[in-house]
């Protein structure tokens, strides 16, 4: 499938650009915006689309929770040695490490969710350039054919890209 | 920040990429002074080793030592980094930028640190994982979890799991820029660690919502972490450690020596790396200030522990702080609370003693001293008058092995950091562009302001 690459120095003249795309009839989810920082959401008129990011810390922290819980009863249970008098399977010690085993899996969990939610690892070889890290701005427009593909760079250079890349054209 | 020049994106590229591209002589002559004194810590390392706990000044009734109130203050240092750096997150304080990844970084670095000297104290350290792994290998004996002594494990593994991950993804789309701005074996590394990231709005709103999710998950296991470490002293029913007040005092301490760690740790990075741009007096400033409040709340903790042992009348808990408030002990209670309050907290009260970078680095180093001097005087005295009767009574004087790996620890976290810094942008590229983004003037009158969108 080929795409399309234009570079844009600023900001302003990137966001004009997708405004032209979308008007020669690309959707918001047809072209990609890569940026070398965070810009406000919506800045391009892209579709970034939804994310179930939060789920996961949850489901982190059920397993965690539970693995605790193994953990501490297990133990205890295994090898039931009374030590001054306390009982086997005491609830604050016990909730402790539970706490722990809680919280730990919901920050591994959740580092698994913004890798899986960002689609990472990519080892796709996508149209990229090192200048965005310099503060350029990139579209990458994905088209269906060599003639959107034509379409798409003819738009991002009026639209005054510094310089226009493409890939995957037969 | 409204003293934020403006500079542009290749610029700041420039800039916060110098100490992973360029190598100044000053990194060799740094390197091979901290690299003399980890070694020295490792022949101090393999002396305890060989001969056994017999070459400390460790022997009965004071078996805590210098190990264990390095520990307590590496564990204590380790606090800051990451609260500073969630707090700031969550808050989303514009002043947080070229602070956070240092922090955050000094956070892993001690924790590992203090993490060794537990496991040094053991004399025996290839048997720790038998008395802290929560598996019987061969014994029949499984560790027991209501001992505080296998709390602390859990928790330090949860906050050092949960620091260096929370460090990784924020350094992950700096990586990507590192792997655009080297060739070879480097761009290669770069590449791998950074996952493919190409920065599309996608990956900068999960990033950014991660940020958030993981410093309010991080915040309440940094408070568990030192609340767990007090209870190494707390739970036990040794006079003038059996305190329900150790918790909410050891946290307040930890962040109050951990702070002054960060300010230290900013000073140093400014000079040696040359950023001035971006560590700025205004940041001195609002730690400063931030400081102030600790080191009184600190204050507070002490002076309540030191009234209720003296004015509750309990023999046991009255013969501990009598001690403490003794000479020689005297001598170093005095030192500390000058350390830690009488004099840092006058200085840092004016707003041109926060902003002066040597004042706030001298003041810093000496809470530190000071914070170090009050786990001593927590520790040692305490365990000298454990038993109430006289002749069960002992002394402590710490070893040349035991100095030795005290000194160990400092050039430790100075070599990690120092190395860290030559692989890694010690200050978020990506957020510092983030911050000229959203930056702004806007005018009154006659005048031109400097301001942040957002805040």
């Amino acid at each position: 499938m080929p795409s399309v690459l234009g570079l844009f120095q600023s900001a302003d003249t990137a966001a004009d650009a997708a405004d032209r795309l979308q008007a020669s009839g690309f959707g918001p989810t047809d072209y990609e915006v890569l940026t070398g920082a965070p810009y406000p959401e919506g800045a391009f008129g892209e579709d970034s689309g939804d994310h179930r990011l939060f789920i996961f810390p949850l489901g982190g922290a059920m397993i965690g929770f539970a693995v605790g819980l193994m953990v501490t009863a297990g133990t205890q249970i295994s090898y039931p040695l009374i030590t001054a008098g306390k009982p086997i399977l005491g609830i604050p010690p016990m909730f402790i490490i539970m706490y722990e085993g809680t919280m730990l899996g919901a920050l591994i969990f959740t580092i698994m969710g913004v890798i899986f939610e960002s689609r990472l690892p990519n080892l796709s070889n996508d149209l990229y350039d090192s200048r965005i890290t310099e503060g350029y701005v990139g579209l990458v427009v994905r088209c269906d054919d060599d003639a959107q593909a034509d379409t798409a760079q003819s738009t991002l250079t009026e639209a005054g890209a510094e310089e226009v890349k493409h890939q995957g054209r037969s | 920040m409204h003293e934020r020049p403006r500079l542009t994106p290749i610029q700041i590229n420039r800039d916060l990429m110098r100490s992973v591209l360029e190598t100044p002589l000053v990194f060799y002559v740094l390197l091979l002074i901290l690299m003399g004194l980890v070694g020295l810590g490792v022949v101090a390392a393999t002396l305890l080793v060989t001969y056994g706990l017999g070459v400390t000044g460790l022997n009965h009734p004071v078996f805590w030592g210098f190990f264990i109130i390095n520990f307590v203050f590496w564990v204590g240092i380790s606090h800051a980094g990451t609260m500073i750096s969630a707090i700031l997150r969550l808050t989303a304080a514009e002043w947080r930028r070229p602070v956070v990844r240092a922090a955050e970084v000094m956070t892993v670095f001690s924790l590992l640190t203090a993490a060794l000297f537990v496991v040094l104290h053991t004399g025996r350290p290839w048997r720790t994982l038998y008395w802290a792994f929560p598996y019987d290998f061969v014994r029949g004996i499984w560790p027991d979890v209501r001992s505080p002594l296998v709390w602390d494990p859990s928790a330090i593994f949860t906050y050092l799991t949960g620091s260096i991950l929370f460090v990784y993804a924020a350094l992950i789309p700096d990586l990507a820029l590192a792997r655009d701005k080297t060739t070879g074996w480097r761009r290669s590394l770069y590449g791998v660690l950074c996952l493919g990231w190409r920065g599309n709005a996608r990956q900068w709103k999960l990033l950014n919502a991660t940020g958030l999710l993981l410093s309010a998950l991080i915040l309440p296991v940094f408070v568990s972490v030192h609340s767990i470490v007090s209870w190494d002293f707390g739970m036990s029913l040794v006079p003038g450690w059996h305190v329900h007040i150790f918790a909410p005092y050891f946290v307040v301490g930890a962040v109050l020596s951990g702070v002054a760690a960060v300010i230290a740790l900013m000073a140093v990075m400014r000079s040696l790396f040359r950023l001035h741009d971006y560590i700025r007096p205004e940041h001195f400033d609002m730690i400063g200030r931030l400081l102030i409040v600790v080191a009184l709340a600190w204050a507070y903790f002490y002076f309540i522990d030191v009234v209720f042992a003296l004015l509750s009348k309990e023999e046991a808990e009255y013969e501990v702080m009598k001690l403490r408030l003794s000479p020689p002990y005297l001598y170093l209670f005095l030192l500390m609370i000058t350390c830690n309050v009488f004099l840092p907290v006058p200085i840092w009260m004016f707003r041109r003693f926060r902003r002066n970078i040597g004042i706030m680095l001298i003041t810093s180093l000496v809470v530190n001293i000071g914070m170090w001097l009050e786990r001593f005087l927590i520790i040692v005295p305490t365990l000298q008058r454990r038993h109430p009767d006289a002749f069960a009574w002992g002394d402590y004087s710490a070893s040349l092995v035991e100095i030795s790996l005290v000194i160990f620890s400092f050039a430790n976290v100075g070599l990690l950091l120092l190395l860290f810094s030559k692989i890694f942008p010690v200050i978020p590229i990506w957020e510092e562009k983030e911050g000229h983004i959203w930056k702004r003037e806007f005018r009154i009158g006659k005048l031109r302001l400097p301001a942040i969108v957002r805040e």
